[in-house]
């Protein structure tokens, strides 16, 4: 008895994706329109953008800021951004003292509904492993040297929960209304590998 | 598995890159099967939290056997975790995914096998 084939084995996964496509669709169990649609979203319409309104009505509403760190998906839903790797979602708020970093080390989970789809270095194994064991450096790297008394606290997370940074608002923008907030918004700002830079 | 990857360098293309707006997508077939994986999971042939149990196995499973992490794709594994969820829920045998494939490669050079196209 031979072990069962695995992927990695095969030189070509492009040629079993598009032999296990194939199957699938003769089996009814996939619709091409569908299939094209979902990717179309994900690609166009689900993105930072969505996380950055998120962020922006926090930054200016006091009240939405309470609702989305006590029940981040719920409050999150309020845009209605929901969908898969948006079951639990838990805000964390940087401050002049701690920054907050997120990672998944076991795979590459990460809240779609308000990012997107993550990043090639998000799903990254050395990503993955050093921003745990050395995460100053780490973000050093990427371009965000924090002062040595700022606590770094790294998220790791998992099928349960996922985390999602609000990112502190920068000086100089009282006079920046909610939309004009969320244009300075960054992905990597409420991923916690960069801070938001003023206008 | 302690210091995993301790010796990746900073600077080395698997560092982590400083710039926004990489491609969501590297090669057509990775987006094809994200869409594949997103069209099956709303037709309920499994539950996302399944999906995402083997995309962990998937990813482990590589990670044991390529401690430096080099040469890393992450559509990979997650193909790899479709292709054994479907296989264990009984949708669609890795032996049917196997003669498939094995067609498909049999076919006359510069044949377009790209998911540009439906049928």
């Amino acid at each position: 008895m031979t072990a069962t084939p695995h992927p990695h084995d095969y030189p070509d996964v492009a040629l079993r994706a598009e032999a296990l496509e194939s199957l699938l669709l003769e089996k009814g169990l996939i619709d091409p329109k569908v299939v094209d649609g979902l990717i179309a979203r994900y690609q166009n319409d689900v993105g930072p953008m969505n996380g950055a309104k998120v962020v922006a009505k926090a930054w200016t509403d006091p009240e939405y800021k309470a609702r989305l760190m006590a029940n981040g998906t719920e409050a999150i839903k309020e845009f209605g951004f929901t969908g898969p790797q948006g079951e639990h979602i838990e805000v964390i708020e940087n401050t002049p003292d701690v920054h907050n970093v997120v990672v998944c080390t076991l795979c590459s989970c990460y809240p779609w509904p308000v990012l997107g789809l993550p990043p090639s270095w998000y799903k990254d194994p050395a990503y993955r492993a050093r921003i745990v064991r050395e995460p100053r450096k780490v973000l050093s790297e990427m371009g965000l040297d924090l002062a040595e008394d700022v606590a770094i606290k790294v998220w790791d997370s998992s099928s349960e929960v996922r985390y999602f940074v609000l990112p502190e608002r920068p000086a100089n923008t009282e006079g920046l209304d909610e939309e004009q907030l969320a244009a300075i918004v960054t992905r990597d700002a409420m991923v916690g590998v960069a801070k938001v830079s003023g206008p | 598995m302690t210091d995993l990857l301790a010796d990746i360098p900073a600077d080395g293309p698997a560092a982590p890159p400083r710039a926004n707006g990489e491609l969501l997508f590297e090669k057509p077939w990775e987006s094809q099967i994200f869409g594949v994986t997103m069209a099956l999971y709303a037709q309920q042939v499994f539950a996302w939290s399944e999906f995402q149990a083997a995309l962990i196995v998937a990813v482990k499973r590589w990670e044991d056997i390529h401690p430096d992490g080099a040469g890393y794709r992450y559509y990979e594994r997650w193909y790899e975790a479709l292709e054994s969820l479907l296989d264990s829920r009984g949708v669609v045998g890795v032996d049917l995914v196997d003669r498939r494939a094995g067609e498909f490669a049999s076919r006359p050079v510069g044949h377009d096998h790209d998911h540009d196209h439906h049928h």
